[in-house]
């Protein structure tokens, strides 16, 4: 049994498609990334297959359960980070738990006992009776991490569990999220429009854009659809000529030239570097600088898109989130 | 299949909001001020005054105290109703929507939590009033409380009910001075209601708090426009009506 399944799912907001027909399997224990710009669809995607809204067509399974007919199995069987902070900044951190676990229908011994277990995992007891408005950013998130455990889902869905933390706090939490991919064996879906971090934890990819999964496989599979190793050879003077010298080479696939600039897809690119820049200096071109680099998934995110990740600016509605972030931390502030 | 009624669900949705309430000591003493205030100083001031409409023998602090109690009671479950914006906006609202919890489970658990809440406001307030000289009788006190629930209950419903269709606290102030304030003066709780003309004495008909002022009147100090059995038949309709509205909108809330 597949984990997730979905059929043609899609969502529509006032004629407008956040998400096309979804066709997505993903297998029991996998670490799956959903990978796209803001407004992609990715959260869309969550939502749907958390029950939190209605897809507008098409089907989804989530542990085996349909997200239309059986929902509350659906709810039971995963746990959720949402995007935006959602504890009770009033209660203290177990308290959190303690509600999310009576909520879930858990027994007294049990609910103890995991307690204790989830806040060991993301390495909060010191701090468990201390009120959440006084929890850092990472703490925060931490502790929604442990609270989507609590009633040992099946799957978990992180949406952006990293938006908004600075790049230290970054890396702990994805060694968390490692770590209890490892001990909990549990399928994690998680969404991120940060390239490092799909490729630092995902088993598996879907780059989506504009509410479809335009190509999926795991980090190295996408890099080797892209091809090559790519060399950047920066001209003193214009480049224009520069064609019909790397043209043809031995083992360079492609020219591209821009300004100055002289991109070169290169089969083994750091044993290739020797001759091309032998064959510069004879045809009279000088070289100011190299540089060299594998193939990262913004490139296959360019390649499949033809946009860079980070093209478009926030979208009014991220802005307004973020807005929202920033107020919520300026009452959490002021509040007694 | 899920619960409709989720009895341990309440018990913590209710848990959840008393701990709350609990802690926020400052927001239940601000809560008490304005009501205090009416209290203390219509209270003393018209206490010599003799008010047309009034039952014979009964002082104006014995007369008012009640309505004083069915203010808060107004106040404090009208604004645990809206305060479910509070959790939309905070996030809160999601971690309790995804959970395996009907929504009318979700409903009954904020009533029942409004409903602690405005009640130990109203006890408090019983307090000053009886040290401001209302006179009363335990049995009095014990049978108000079914009242004071009934009230309670479905003002908080008619809070949801607003906070359903509400998507910011802006909308707030709006309720206050157009619905609450107009609910507080049109239900007799300042001074008799036959005193008002009468196309408005037909309005203040409808207000569920008329009958609330007058079943504590009843209960509270045994004197009372309507017979308390009238009183209990309107308060139980306008209570089942209210949180069943509040539940029916709340079905269609979602959160993103």
């Amino acid at each position: 049994m597949s984990a997730i399944e979905t059929n043609d799912l899609t969502k529509e907001f006032d004629g407008l498609t956040a998400v096309n027909s979804l066709n997505l399997k993903i297998e029991e224990g996998e670490l799956f990334g959903l990978l796209g710009p803001n407004g992609a669809g990715k959260t869309t995607i969550i939502k749907m297959l958390s029950t939190l809204i209605k897809p507008s067509s098409g089907s989804g399974r989530v542990a085996g359960y349909d997200i239309q007919g059986e929902r509350d199995k659906v709810r039971q069987s995963i746990g959720i980070v949402f995007q935006d902070i959602s504890l009770d900044t009033e209660l203290t951190g177990w308290e959190n738990l303690d509600f999310h676990a009576r909520m879930y229908g858990m027994e007294k011994e049990l609910r103890k006992e995991r307690i204790a277990e989830v806040l060991k995992l993301v390495s909060l007891e010191d701090k468990a009776d201390q009120f959440v408005k006084y929890y850092s950013g990472g703490m925060q998130r931490r502790l929604e991490i442990a609270r989507g455990l609590m009633h040992y889902p099946k799957v978990l869905f992180l949406d952006e569990p990293t938006l908004g933390l600075d790049a230290q706090t970054r890396h702990v939490l994805w060694d968390y999220i490692k770590e209890l991919a490892r001990r909990e064996k549990i399928t994690i879906i998680l969404t991120t429009h940060y390239m490092d971090e799909a490729d630092y934890l995902c088993d598996r990819i879907g780059i989506v854009d504009y509410g479809k999964i335009v190509v999926l496989g795991t980090s190295k599979e996408l890099k080797e659809k892209v091809g090559e190793d790519l060399i950047s050879l920066e001209i003193t003077g214009r480049a224009s000529s520069a064609d019909s010298v790397f043209e043809g080479l031995d083992g360079v696939l492609a020219v591209n030239i821009h300004d100055n600039t002289v991109d070169l897809s290169v089969k083994n690119a750091e044993k290739r570097i020797p001759l091309i820049i032998e064959t510069s200096r004879r045809a009279g071109i000088e070289i100011s600088s190299v540089n060299m680099r594998k193939p990262t998934l913004e490139d296959v995110f360019l390649h499949y898109t033809g946009r860079t990740i980070r093209g478009e600016g926030a979208s009014g509605r991220d802005m307004a989130k973020q807005d929202m972030r920033n107020r919520r931390q300026l009452w959490g502030g002021r509040k007694k | 299949m899920m619960k409709l009624i989720n009895l341990s669900a309440i018990y913590t949705l209710w848990l959840r909001e008393t701990k709350r309430f609990l802690r926020a000591k400052s927001r239940v003493i601000g809560a008490l001020g304005m009501p205090l205030m009416f209290l203390v100083f219509m209270g003393k001031g018209f206490s010599k005054a003799s008010l047309p409409g009034l039952p014979q023998g009964v002082n104006y602090i014995n007369y008012l105290a009640p309505g004083i109690i069915a203010m808060i009671l107004l106040f404090g479950s009208m604004f645990a109703g809206i305060s479910v914006l509070w959790d939309r906006q905070f996030g809160f609202l999601k971690e309790v929507m995804v959970s395996p919890v009907s929504r009318t489970s979700i409903v009954l658990g904020r009533v029942a939590g409004g409903v602690t809440m405005a009640l130990s406001q109203a006890m408090l307030m019983l307090i000053a009033s009886l040290v401001m000289g209302l006179k009363t009788t335990v049995f009095g006190v014990l049978s108000s409380l079914i009242f004071m629930v009934l009230l309670s209950a479905a003002f908080v419903g008619l809070g949801l009910a607003f906070a359903s269709k509400m998507e910011d606290m802006h909308g707030f102030q709006m309720i206050m001075n157009f619905l609450m304030f107009p609910l507080f003066f049109l239900s007799g709780a300042l001074f008799p209601l036959s005193e008002l003309p009468v196309w408005v004495e037909k309005i203040a008909l409808l207000n569920p708090m008329t009958y609330g002022v007058d079943a504590l009147r009843a209960t509270l100090i045994g004197v009372s426009v309507n017979p308390l059995a009238v009183d209990a038949l309107a308060l139980i309709f306008f209570c089942t009506a209210m949180v069943g509205f509040g539940a029916y909108l709340f079905e269609s809330v979602e959160v993103d």
